[in-house]
């Protein structure tokens, strides 16, 4: 249940980033979850509804993008099926992920600014 | 104010930042990297499923350590108790206890704080004994060199499929508990197999704390590890200036760390 201390710190940068720009409210937050970002999207946007109350966010909507694993080879590009071992089976090197398919990211805040 | 049509209504303004909602963590995490590169201490984030062998393969190392000469130091998370923390202060290992209440993780300040009150720049191998779990530990960066995974033969041979996160960030996993096999329908290969399948560049040993069979190759792996530790270039600054522990993650002093993040390859040191 990590999703809850991810919140207040998705909350906590909101809030600074809406008082350095003199925001009189935030309307939305855009975060980006990937698939082994170790986060579940469902479980993120629960803890947001529930800890968004008496924040900066209490009026913001969460926009949640998922970002698909999609483990390829660095260097002939081929996507690997879901499942299989992580090497190319051409080169035999070890696959990549996407960016963002590992992690968690505030993509973008809007607010109202006077 | 809307400069358009000078309606007088607010604008809503995009800001785009792109950042990991973990960056506080990952500054603190920063932070004793550089700490531990500074003084040519290996510190290993050492994860698991509760009851997989976390403690008992560091009792084992102590006893391995000592013929090397290694001096080794440990913090210990769990919930509640000290009891692991005792047990590696039985074995010979100077350790302290973080007790993390709910928390079901340890994150980068958390460890920064255990290491203001222990000596552990008097180390050459320091362990983070996380708290037992497969999920939550696995996305926070402590400023260790590398991530250790311990998996018990005893836990079936798809965890590594159902837990992938944990066992993408592994850099090697120890196969604990093997003197266990002849009474267990589980064939190791299959665990290698999912390993395949989750660890891009998969290492794995198979070992018995019990026995002390296989612990020969995981000593052999921390000898690489340390031999392999960056040397610091820069002059290593002392851990006694004040520190504002603001709970943000953030400090009240800045400083990059030069050194590479423990991420590099994994010497061929795992297989079977």
């Amino acid at each position: 249940m990590h999703e809850y201390s991810l919140v207040q710190s998705l909350v906590g940068r909101v809030e600074a980033e809406a008082r350095a720009r003199g925001a009189v409210a935030v309307h939305r937050v855009v975060v980006s979850v990937g698939e082994l970002s170790g986060v579940d999207p469902d479980l993120l946007e629960t803890a947001y509804q529930t800890f968004r109350a008496g924040t900066g966010c209490e009026r913001a909507e969460l926009t949640i993008r998922r970002v698909e694993a999609g483990w390829a080879c660095p260097a002939c590009g081929r996507r690997l099926g879901r499942g299989a071992p992580l090497g190319c089976p051409e080169c035999g090197r070890p696959a990549e992920l996407p960016p963002g398919a590992d992690e968690i990211l505030l993509e973008r805040i809007e607010m109202e600014v006077p | 104010m809307c400069t358009t049509c000078g309606c007088g209504d607010p604008e809503i303004v995009p800001v785009e930042l792109h950042e990991r909602i973990l960056a506080g963590n990952d500054r603190a995490a920063r932070h004793n990297r550089e700490h531990f590169l500074a003084q040519g201490v290996l510190a290993l984030n050492l994860m698991g499923s509760p009851g997989s062998g976390k403690t008992a393969i560091l009792e084992a190392t102590a006893r391995a350590a000592r013929e090397r000469g290694w001096r080794l130091g440990a913090v210990s998370a769990d919930l509640a108790t000290d009891h692991d923390a005792r047990r590696l202060e039985k074995a010979g290992i100077p350790a302290r206890a973080i007790t993390t209440g709910q928390a079901c993780h340890l994150d980068a300040e958390l460890v920064h704080r255990s290491l203001h009150d222990f000596p552990w720049r008097e180390t050459d191998v320091f362990f983070i004994e996380n708290v037992g779990n497969l999920v939550c530990p696995a996305i926070y960066d402590l400023g260790q060199a590398a991530n250790v995974v311990v998996l018990s033969v005893a836990e079936g041979e798809d965890k590594p499929l159902k837990y992938p996160v944990m066992f993408k960030a592994a850099d090697l996993v120890l196969l604990t508990k093997c003197d266990l096999l002849p009474h267990l329908e589980v064939d190791p290969a299959r665990i290698e197999d999912a390993l395949r399948r989750v660890m891009p560049r998969p290492a794995l040993i198979r070992l018995s704390a019990r026995t002390g069979d296989g612990l020969g190759r995981w000593i052999d792996w921390l000898a690489e590890r340390r031999a392999a530790l960056p040397r610091s270039t820069g002059a290593a600054h002392a851990h006694e200036h004040e520190h504002e522990h603001r709970g943000d993650g953030g400090h009240g002093h800045a400083h990059e760390a030069a050194a590479a993040p423990g991420a590099g390859p994994v010497p061929p040191g795992g297989g079977h």
